[in-house]
């Protein structure tokens, strides 16, 4: 009796459900578990990691230098949020009010973009905006400056690039939570003598909190540990957290101070998620 | 002449959204025709425009470093697509099915590739591959892609899993199907959007991956986006913009062909139903 709710239960949740589990744990709470663990380990003379328990690789973090880096990463992640989603919901407001067929063309014509590799996208804008490049060709023969601005390898070529390669990860969730809406809700609000304007920050804004919160989460974690774009925009003259957490893990050989980096990354990123789950139930988290 | 005023008001609403989706779409594709008009550049490196020419398109399939670049990339994203969605599939029906012990921790722990960083996975995979003595190349990548894609397929196909309980299967093991066969016929059709959107996810996600790539590609080899990323201190040649124009009009014509035949379909499908 015993062996046979065995077969019938046990056996197929453990073929099932298994696989997935073993995976998530060998690869997923394994390794955050150990780059927690390796955060508080020393450093050794060859850039080995010592097994003695140190705070130091926190204490360089507060250190100005790493401490200016957090600052202006997480400024920039967060200006590129807050631009994406000013420029995003209009934009996902306008397709979402087209009939359906039209919008899922729109949306179709988003998406074709971000199938062409993100680093060639990135390149292009350098290619664009370099010293002999045509915006810079343009602005002179047409007379606004007189020598070639310098705009390669800097953070507002840096922040175009962040704009650009998020906007659709910020406009696809609040264009699903529009579309959504149902219009009675607008037509109730009409019939009760609401102005549009009255109903938008009323109505739709609120309703479309859920679609708002996922696109800041999509951004912002995503800008946060990017370091992609800097690389490609900035020239290694423009450095965010990404950057330094890879040259620890590569050429400087610090572990235990990317590892400190990382541990600051996942508690800027928890804190928000527990920001998030307060406003929106974390099922309603439209990823894709 | 209320009405009128009214109407006025939504035509000028109308159009002031159109130029503005305008100026958005633009500045999305500005990029993608900047690369492609590239592609035709005479000259070795990308610094201005020298004249038009077609010789990269010919000259890409000399540059061997690219090519197989790009077909590791794709070997990669395949293998990682097949094996996420596998994983992903019944992984998704097992935890929508079946209550067990952990079963919260094993959903808690499928958001974290989703909402952490990627740098920090991709870092914390590094360090436990070489811990336990793991040789970066071929095998690490797969393992950190597929740490990203799986989440996203669980997600994409949990969703698609219908919430009227599960009458269709019990009905197939009840006229003497057996698991598998209940599987197959009728469990995975009825999930294959889900299925197939988790797969188009996957390659994508994986195809385009830079960081998790990088991170674990080791000395050797490496995927064209990391190649890319190394050649960006030297200037990325005309070809490598070849190549990518040549992928983006392979999946687009892929797209519009999948459209039509989509369509053609629908239309087939209402034909014989109005017989």
């Amino acid at each position: 009796m015993k062996k046979d709710t065995f077969k019938r239960n046990t056996l197929p949740a453990l073929a099932m459900a298994g696989p997935v589990s073993l995976w998530m744990i060998l690869f997923v709470t394994l390794p955050m578990l150990y780059i927690i663990y390796i955060s508080f380990m020393s450093r050794g003379v060859f850039g080995d990691v010592v097994y003695e328990f140190s705070l130091e690789s926190y204490e360089t973090l507060l250190d100005s230098t790493y401490f200016k880096v957090i600052v202006k990463s997480l400024r920039a992640a967060f200006l590129t949020t807050v631009l994406c989603i000013f420029i995003g919901y209009p934009f996902a407001y306008y397709i979402a009010k087209k009939p359906k067929e039209v919008a899922s063309k729109l949306i179709m014509l988003i998406m074709i973009p971000f199938w062409t590799n993100s680093l060639m996208r990135l390149n292009s804008w350098l290619l664009l905006f370099q010293t002999s490049g045509p915006v810079n060709n343009f602005l002179q023969s047409a007379g606004f400056i007189d020598a070639p601005m310098s705009f390669v390898y800097t953070d507002g070529l840096v922040m175009l690039g962040m704009i650009t390669n998020m906007l659709p990860f910020a406009v696809l969730p609040m264009y699903s939570s529009i579309e959504k809406l149902s219009k009675s809700f607008l037509e109730a609000s009409a019939d009760l003598g609401a102005t549009r304007r009255t109903t938008f920050f009323n109505i739709t804004l609120p309703l479309t909190f859920p679609g708002i919160f996922s696109s800041i989460i999509l951004v912002f974690i995503p800008s946060l540990g990017i370091y992609t774009v800097t690389d490609m925009l900035g020239g290694g003259k423009v450095l965010y957290i990404g950057n330094i957490i890879k040259n620890q893990f590569g050429a400087i050989r610090n572990w235990p101070l990317g590892a400190a980096l990382s541990v600051l990354l996942i508690v800027i990123t928890g804190l928000l998620i527990f920001i998030y789950t307060r406003f929106a139930k974390i099922e309603d988290m439209e990823v894709v | 002449m209320s009405i009128s005023k009214k109407q006025k008001r939504r035509r000028w609403e109308e159009f002031i959204g159109t130029v503005y989706s305008i100026i958005i779409y633009a500045v999305l594709y500005i990029p993608v025709f900047v690369m492609m008009m590239f592609s035709f550049n005479n000259q070795r490196y990308n610094y201005y425009w020298n004249g038009f020419t077609t010789q990269w398109y010919s000259k890409l399939f000399s540059n061997s470093a690219l090519i197989e670049s790009l077909w590791y990339s794709v070997v990669i994203a395949v293998l990682a697509t097949l094996i996420s969605v596998t994983i992903g599939t019944i992984g998704a029906l097992g935890l929508k099915k079946y209550e067990f012990r952990g079963k919260k921790f094993i959903n808690e722990m499928l958001y974290i590739p989703i909402i952490v960083p990627e740098i920090v996975m991709a870092v914390a995979l590094l360090i436990i591959f070489i811990k336990i003595g793991l040789a970066l190349g071929m095998g690490s990548i797969l393992i950190g892609h597929c740490t990203f894609c799986i989440p996203y397929a669980v997600v994409t196909i949990k969703g698609r899993i219908s919430g009227d309980g599960y009458s269709h299967e019990e009905a197939s093991m009840d006229l003497g199907a057996n698991r598998i066969q209940t599987f197959i016929n009728v469990t995975l059709p009825s999930i294959m959007p889900g299925v197939m959107s988790a797969a188009f996810l996957s390659f994508t996600l994986s195809i385009d991956d830079v960081v998790m790539s990088n991170m674990l590609a080791g000395a050797k080899n490496s995927t064209l986006p990391v190649l890319i990323l190394s050649m960006n201190k030297s200037g990325v040649t005309p070809d490598v913009n070849a190549l990518t124009t040549i992928m983006i009009l392979v999946i687009v014509i892929a797209m519009i062909l999948n459209n039509i035949i989509k369509n053609a379909l629908k239309k087939r499908k209402k034909m014989e139903e109005t017989i």
